[in-house]
């Protein structure tokens, strides 16, 4: 029997993804195990290991093909004594897209940081009630056939799916809704202006990428139904860094493997001042309020394209070196588009640092369904008055965006003030 | 000649002017490509000069002559009506001049370039224009498209002179009505002479090799036209085939063999419509890997021929030789080279197809038969015109509309009509076959009253044993 390979859901949010590279040819022997295809979801690029062993018979998603919805075939093996003509039947695949995307150049300026990390949520909420674009006749298909429309993808006018994208999939033989997870449908942004820029000097069209759709939907969501309030407060950092030198002087001495950052020590201060006010790593439902167990840090990192938040799971529970450590890893294979979901689905709360660009203060917008960001401004020399005398000090400006439906105000300030006094006598940390 | 543009490098070039090649040229343009269009003779090509256009016009005048004859029947008063063969003429090349002085415009206002010439490729990315047998101009383009269209097929014995023995060409301009005439081939165009010739007067036969006329008509359809050609005193023959003509002086005696038998019928003229051939000569092909099949281009479902950079769109890649399937597989082509997005091949099966003889003939899709041979189960519906209020009062209780749905999933796969205006309905059902309707949104659509169009709704609603007004 030929064992169809479908389109992984590689995170619960994902409803489609590409085809980024083949690693096997058809007539290729597969081992379970083996790396078969890397798949580009809205998130990263991820790789598909073969489960069962056999021979790859036939591709049916090609290299390069856009938008496959979620379990739909993209390829058939075959098991052994099985030839290639058992493969034959399978569905068209969705046409690859014409233009592969443009590489993004070097010389591009750095794109600004958004404020806030988009990351799917770890339980899809709501559907949101999107429209779905279908032809009748599709829908109709797809219906007696026992399909989710929602899981196909279309391929008419502006993704309208029309009957060849229903038969496609039939011919590929997409599970019916009781096995296939059927993925929400992606909450559509609010619609767009339909009216194009008029400039005089004209203008070039750059396509989305899953990223940049991402982002566009879930910080649309964010802004419009979450109801922010912020609370701003200056920290003084002489301290830490003094002991940020010491303790990287230390690890130059011995030889350890650790540069601790800034940004360490105020993930290991946000994690410690979540332990002491733990109402705020919680998040919104309808129905009741969801107070999570562990205390997961999400850091947004800007990369190519767009930006991901990378996840360091019990930062409470772990030390600078630790953090630190994990931290740089989890940049780096941020940047290469190496994250597996688990990496950065998740967290209860996001940090966005963009102090090395030397903004001074900024507001995030919150990562749903988490309740609060914080946007962490440059440390920098500033006048102070200490004992009644002017004096400098190198302070630091952190701005906390909450969902008020879940933190208010006192609750908000309760936080940052546990936060100020960890970052201010970071010896308390130890604690 | 007006002058030849300057300029000489384009990002494509179309060869041909016609219905495909003048909208290729224009949507190309759109896109923001440097576009060219180079024509032999007359920009708008056949459709517009010698064929669909014209033809129309001459086919309102028999229109108008036909209800003329009918006036009593309206209650007026009409007497001694008559026609004028050359002034029927001289408005139908009107028409013609009009619209493409029209075309003209549309390509200047798009900034397309204009060649007036004879274009022949002439190796990789180049064309040649010629004129007067020099060559004027030597262009290159990345994107050369093909739309020289076709002529019409002769058949040995059966060759057109011009004078006795013509093609639609000759018909178009009668100096003269022929008071007998042979139509041999009864595909829209011969139908369509028959009819006008017809009507107008003229004692006509039509010849058919296949067992029944308009043959890619729902077999219903044929029949009933069939009928209501014979009711208006036609001479039609099918299955019946032209075994040669003798010239006399001022007519012509055609040899008929059907059924076995053989029979000579004399007549002042014939007219020649079995079919047509695409225009692939003496336009540099030799050389290239440009595939000729059957006097049509090869090419794939983006029109694109074996040699990279050469397209064909329109009659010269084949049928249906429709003048919308042209410009839409001109436009789709364009689009893919501009990577545009939701450009799909085009899906015949969406394609309307017209008659405009009397009774119209007006069809899309699959017919009852070709559905049923694809093994599909199908619900069928049909009403006829003498059940719509419109139809009675317009004086034209003759036609029938029928529509066929797969009886599965509801789809919508052909509409097939009988009778007057029905060529202007059938983008009704068009529509609903683009848009992937089921027979529930016909149902639910209100068609308004009282129109022909009702009997659309009806006869889906007959497909499901819901009809009203039968």
């Amino acid at each position: 029997m030929t064992i169809q390979i479908l389109m992984p859901a590689l995170s619960p949010t994902m409803t489609e993804g590409n085809i980024a590279k083949w690693h096997k040819k058809e007539g290729d022997e597969v081992a379970s195990g083996d790396l078969l295809a890397e798949i580009e979801t809205d998130k990263a690029t991820m790789e598909l290991e073969a489960v069962d062993e056999g021979v790859l018979g036939k591709i049916i998603a090609a290299e390069g093909s856009e938008n496959i919805a979620v379990n739909t075939p993209i390829a058939v093996m075959l098991e052994e004594g099985e030839d290639a003509s058992a493969a034959a039947p399978a569905a068209p695949a969705p046409a690859p897209a014409a233009p592969p995307e443009p590489a993004p150049t070097p010389e591009a300026a750095p794109a600004p940081e958004p404020a806030a990390a988009p990351q799917p949520a770890p339980a899809a909420p709501k559907s949101n009630g999107g429209r779905l674009f279908a032809s009748p006749l599709a829908k109709r298909i797809a219906a007696d056939a026992g399909i989710d429309i929602a899981a196909i993808s279309g391929s008419g006018p502006h993704g309208r799916v029309v009957k060849r994208d229903v038969d496609a999939a039939i011919a590929g033989g997409v599970a019916a809704p009781a096995a296939a997870p059927s993925a929400a449908p992606p909450a559509p942004a609010a619609p767009a202006p339909a009216q194009l820029p008029v400039v005089a000097g004209g203008y070039t069209e750059v396509p989305h990428n899953n990223m940049r759709k991402t982002i566009a939907r879930r910080l649309q969501e964010s802004k419009q139904t979450v109801p922010h309030f912020y609370v701003t407060m200056e920290c003084e950092i002489d301290k830490l860094l003094a002991m940020r030198k010491d303790l990287n002087a230390r690890a130059e001495a011995t030889g350890e493997d650790y540069k601790i950052s800034v940004n360490d020590f105020i993930i290991r201060a946000a994690a410690f001042a979540m332990k002491k006010v733990p109402d705020v790593n919680a998040s919104w439902t309808d129905e009741a309020m969801l107070v999570y167990n562990d205390i997961d840090i999400s850091v947004a990192v800007a990369i190519d394209g767009g930006l991901i938040t990378p996840i360091v799971r019990k930062a409470d529970q772990k030390g600078l070196a630790v953090i630190s450590n994990e931290m740089k890893d989890l940049a780096a294979r941020a940047r290469e588009g190496k994250l597996s979901p688990d990496e950065f689905q998740g967290g209860g709360f996001t940090i966005s640092n963009l102090g090395m660009y030397g903004v001074k203060e900024f507001a995030a917008i919150i990562n749903p369904p988490q309740s609060c960001i914080l946007a962490v401004g440059a440390g920098e020399q500033r006048p102070v008055v200490r004992d009644g005398a002017l004096t400098t000090a190198t302070m630091m400006s952190v701005t906390l965006s909450t969902d008020h439906r879940v933190v208010d105000g006192a609750l908000g300030a309760e936080w940052l003030q546990a936060f100020k006094v960890l970052i201010e006598d970071p010896l308390a940390m130890l604690l | 000649m007006a002058d030849q543009p300057t300029e000489t490098n384009f990002d494509v070039i179309v060869v041909g002017g016609g219905p495909g090649g003048y909208v290729t040229a224009i949507r190309a343009a759109q896109l923001g490509m440097k576009a060219a269009c180079v024509e032999r003779e007359h920009l708008g090509g056949i459709c517009l000069n010698w064929g669909c256009i014209p033809t129309k016009a001459l086919l309102r005048t028999s229109e108008v002559y036909h209800l003329m004859e009918r006036a009593d029947e309206f209650g007026l008063k009409v007497e001694g009506v008559s026609f004028d063969m050359e002034k029927i003429v001289k408005r139908s090349r009107r028409v013609a001049r009009r619209l493409s002085g029209g075309v003209a415009h549309l390509l200047k206002k798009n900034k397309v370039a204009v060649f007036d010439g004879h274009g022949r490729l002439a190796g990789k990315g180049k064309l040649e224009v010629s004129a007067g047998g020099k060559v004027i101009a030597g262009l290159t383009a990345k994107h050369i498209i093909l739309a020289t269209g076709a002529r019409a097929r002769t058949l040995p014995g059966l060759e057109p002179d011009g004078e006795l023995i013509w093609t639609y060409k000759e018909a178009m301009v009668p100096e003269e009505m022929p008071k007998s005439l042979l139509v041999v081939g009864s595909g829209a165009i011969g139908i369509e002479f028959a009819s006008f010739y017809k009507t107008l007067g003229a004692e006509v036969t039509v010849v058919e090799v296949l067992p029944r006329i308009l043959p890619v008509e729902d077999e219903e359809i044929s029949d009933f036209a069939e009928k209501a050609f014979k009711a208006q005193g036609m001479n039609i023959m099918t299955s019946a085939t032209v075994k040669g003509l003798k010239k006399g002086k001022d007519n012509i005696t055609a040899t008929i063999e059907a059924d076995g038998k053989s029979t000579d019928l004399t007549v002042d003229r014939v007219i020649l419509a079995v079919g047509i051939v695409g225009n692939v000569e003496d336009i540099g092909l030799e050389g290239t890997k440009v595939k000729v099949e059957k006097s049509h281009i090869a090419v794939d479902e983006w029109s694109a021929t074996d040699e990279p950079g050469i397209y064909a769109i329109g009659d010269v890649t084949g049928p249906p030789w429709l003048a919308h399937k042209a410009s839409h597989e001109g436009i789709i082509c364009v689009e893919k080279i501009a990577g545009a997005n939701d450009v799909h091949p085009l899906d015949t099966s969406r394609i309307p197809g017209c008659t405009y003889c009397t009774p119209q003939v007006a069809s899309v899709g699959l017919t009852e038969a070709a559905a049923r041979e694809q093994g599909r189960e199908v619900k069928v519906g049909k009403f006829p015109f003498q059940g719509n209020g419109k139809a009675i009062a317009l004086g034209e209780p003759e036609g029938l509309v029928k529509t066929v749905f797969d009886a599965g999933t509801g789809e919508l796969l052909g509409a097939h009509m009988v009778g007057a205006e029905v060529t202007e309905l059938i983008q009704g059902y068009g529509i609903a076959k683009t848009l992937e309707t089921t027979e529930a949104e016909l149902m639910h659509s209100v068609f308004p009253h009282p129109t022909l169009s009702e009997m659309m709704h009806e006869a889906v609603l007959d497909a499901y044993g819901r009809v009203i007004h039968f």
